[in-house]
This record gives C-alpha cells, structure tokens and sequence, in this order.
C-alpha cells in the first residue's frame, strides 16, 4: 500500500529538487507504477504546475516536458512525421485512460526493464535534461544511478535517421515480452533491445555488417544483435525465447527502416 | 488539504487526505458508477474524464484534481443512456460491471473521433476489459450506435 503524508505543488524547480533531497520525499509522475508499491511516502511532490506538459519543436529538435503524457508524445504529428517509433513504442501501452496519466519523465526516470518508451527514445539517440545535472544523451542516463535530480525534459534531436520500433506482446496491452528499436543514423546502425526483461541494451553495427545492407548481411546483424544481447526468463517469456525474438525482431525493423514492410 | 473540484458541474470545497485516489472522491460523493475492478490501472472500470479527457481515476489523487473540472458517468446521463441501449439491445454484457467505464471511454472516443473504424474502435477501446464478453456484442452495439448517429445527422439535414 502506498501512504503520502503531504502534498505539494512545486512552485518552480528550485523548491522541488530542495524537497527531493530527502530520501522518503517523491517527485510524482503520472503514479502507475508508483501506487503499485508498497511505500510510505513523506512528500509527494508535484511538478503539474510549472508548464513541463509542452512538447516544443524548434527546427533542430523536439522538447518534451517531462510531465507530457504518453498520450500526447503518441498524438504529436510533428513527432511521428519525424519518426513513428515513439507512436509504435507507446500506442499498446494499457489504454488510452492510462496514456493519459504516465508521464514521459517518469517512464525514463524509472528506466524500468519494461519500458516500451525508453527503447524508442535510446533508438532516436535523444538526450534528458536534468535540472543540476544539465543534457546527458539517454544511453549515459540509462546506467547512472538513481539520484535526487530532476529530469526536466527529453530532448529528441532532428537529424538524418531512421529508427523502426518492434515489440511482441503476448496480449495487445500486456507488457511487451521483448522489444527492439533498430536505427540508421549518419551511416551507422544500431539496435535497442528492451523488455529482455532487463532494463534496454544497446547493441551498436562495430563490425559494419551493414556497410552493404543486402538480406545476407542484415540477417548477420540481427544474428549478432541475438548473440550479444543478454536476455532472461519471467512469466512472459524465456531466455531462449527473447533470444530468438531478438534476431526476428531487428530483421524486421531492419526492413522497415530500408523501406520494406 | 482544502480541495476545490467541480465534479459533474457540481464545485465541492472539501478537505482531502494526500493519498485519497480520485476513484474513492467520486465514490464518496455519490458517484458510484466508478469501480475499482482491478486496482492495478489495467481495468479501465474507474474511467473518468479529468478536464475532458478520459482518466483511470484509482491511479490519480484527489489533491492533483485541485481545480480541475471531473465529470462521472453520473454526468453524463443522457449520452450514457443513449449509447448504453445500442449496448444493451446486443445484450453485450452478462454482469454489466465494466459498463459505465466502458461507456465513458467510447463517449471519449466518439468526441474524439466520431466515425471510427474497427481499429480505431479496438485500440481506443483496449484498456477497458470485460470478462464475460468476447468483445463482440460491444463491437456490435458501438456499429449500430455509430450508423444509427450517421442517419440521424442525414436525417436532420434532409429535414425529414
């Protein structure tokens, strides 16, 4: 059971990162996971009042608050003509109901193993910005420590790339049992393998299998993306079973990026 | 801490503990329409609109609906049971216990989009179980309502 002994609105930054100090204090997000835990929370602290639901484009990049919905990174025309992995990564996610409450900043503060969002966001090579700690890229992110920063924002660059998104779910909303987002950026590839059930992984073309993308070479990449990509077994799936998905899933997000669906 | 909340048109100025979830607000005040079904945001039988838009209400609380407009099924009577018979003529439901979130839902959907297709129906719909049905009544009963809106506007139009 999940207990709050006080509520506060944060009135800027500076008072919600000073409250955040405190180990039993909380930044709230959208609180789906949140109120599954068993916690006693001493201060809730809520970032809803300081105009971090926006997503802003500029002609570089996209700016995401992090309180905007997965409902509204799902919406965002400017995003998805962009690219439509973050679509893909968060349309089966529960329900509409739900979208609209999980925040992006707690789906990527949490980086939880489930996380459909966090792949699509490792694919796109984007950046958070914290409040004390300023822009990181996300796969730096992804390994640090979970601190008493704040994570302000998610920064999605625009750049000359093509990422795929790819999940198998044993039921349309159900957790996905893997996913993977594949990208070609600036003539290099890489894949993103989540829900292994670990938290994602990348794994980057160091060889160049992809030099020459032929169905020879693509199908050597995925091989090595299922290689090297430690997978683990839950209820949703076995090790083995990831593995192979793996393999299937960036061949097919290979094809989708190379424009073949 | 003092909440303001305008629930189905109604403004309740009322002292709220920090972690009451907006489903046991609604409930508290009357509005038992909403149901905690499964108590782990899967359900979709708490569905209610926070400014508009459709919400699972056992996942938010009271204190973030602080000045916000929250509208239940009670709210929204005449909608409701204007969709609800197309439900109800398919006898989609056994129990009926999903229905009001169910409704809610496709009145979000409907607002949303007011003609949509298949797909569009099940992806909107797919966080709204129901463990009696398979789905298909519903499906049913949300076509007829769709098509029976459909001849009504022509109808309005044509003047007949």
């Amino acid at each position: 059971m999940l207990t709050i002994r006080k509520y506060v609105k944060a009135a800027d930054l500076e008072e919600a990162w000073q409250l955040n100090q405190k180990k039993r204090n909380v930044i709230l997000g959208g609180m789906l996971w949140l109120r599954m835990c068993n916690r006693s929370i001493d201060t809730a602290i809520d970032l809803s009042a300081l105009g971090l639901d926006k997503i802003e484009e500029s002609e570089t990049e996209f700016s995401i608050g992090c309180m905007c919905t997965l409902r509204d990174i799902e919406l965002h025309e400017g995003l998805y003509a962009y690219s439509g992995a973050v679509r893909a990564a968060v349309k089966d996610i529960v329900g509409v109901q739900m979208r609209n409450l999980a925040t992006v900043g707690g789906s990527l503060y949490g980086r939880y193993g489930f996380s459909d969002p966090l792949t699509a966001f490792l694919g796109l090579e984007s950046e958070v910005e914290l409040y004390k700690g300023g822009r990181i890229p996300l796969k730096e992110y992804l390994h640090m420590p979970y601190d008493n920063d704040i994570l302000v924002r998610v920064i999605v660059k625009k750049q000359d790339l093509q990422c795929a998104f790819e999940c198998v779910r044993n039921a349309r909303t159900d957790f996905s049992v893997l996913n993977v987002a594949v990208t070609h950026a600036g003539g290099r590839h890489f894949a993103v393998v989540g829900a292994r059930p670990m938290k994602a992984f990348l794994v980057e073309d160091e060889q160049n299998l992809l030099a020459e993308p032929t169905d020879e070479n693509k199908r050597a990449f995925a091989e090595y993306v299922a290689e090297t990509v430690p997978t683990g077994s839950n209820l949703r799936g076995s090790a083995a079973y990831r593995r192979h998905l793996a393999r299937v899933l960036t061949l097919r997000a290979l094809d989708r990026i190379g424009g073949q669906d | 801490m003092i909440v303001t909340i305008t629930l189905n048109g109604k403004k309740i100025t009322e002292d709220v503990a920090p972690d009451l979830p907006l489903l046991d607000f609604v409930r508290n005040h009357g509005c038992k329409s909403a149901k905690r079904g499964c108590d782990s945001a899967n359900c979709g039988l708490c569905t209610v609109f926070c400014d508009d838009k459709p919400i699972l209400s056992c996942s938010f609380l009271a204190v973030r609906a602080d000045g916000r407009k929250i509208t239940t099924l009670e709210g929204l009577q005449k909608e409701a049971a204007e969709f609800g018979a197309f439900i109800a003529d398919q006898g989609a439901e056994q129990c009926g216990f999903c229905n009001p979130g169910m409704i809610m839902n496709a009145i979000a959907l409907f607002r949303e989009n007011p003609d949509p297709s298949d797909e569009e129906i099940k992806a909107y719909l797919a966080g709204n179980l129901c463990r009696c049905s398979g789905y298909e009544g519903q499906m049913r009963g949300i076509k007829a309502f769709i098509a029976h809106r459909k001849a009504k506007e022509v109808n309005d139009a044509t003047g007949q």
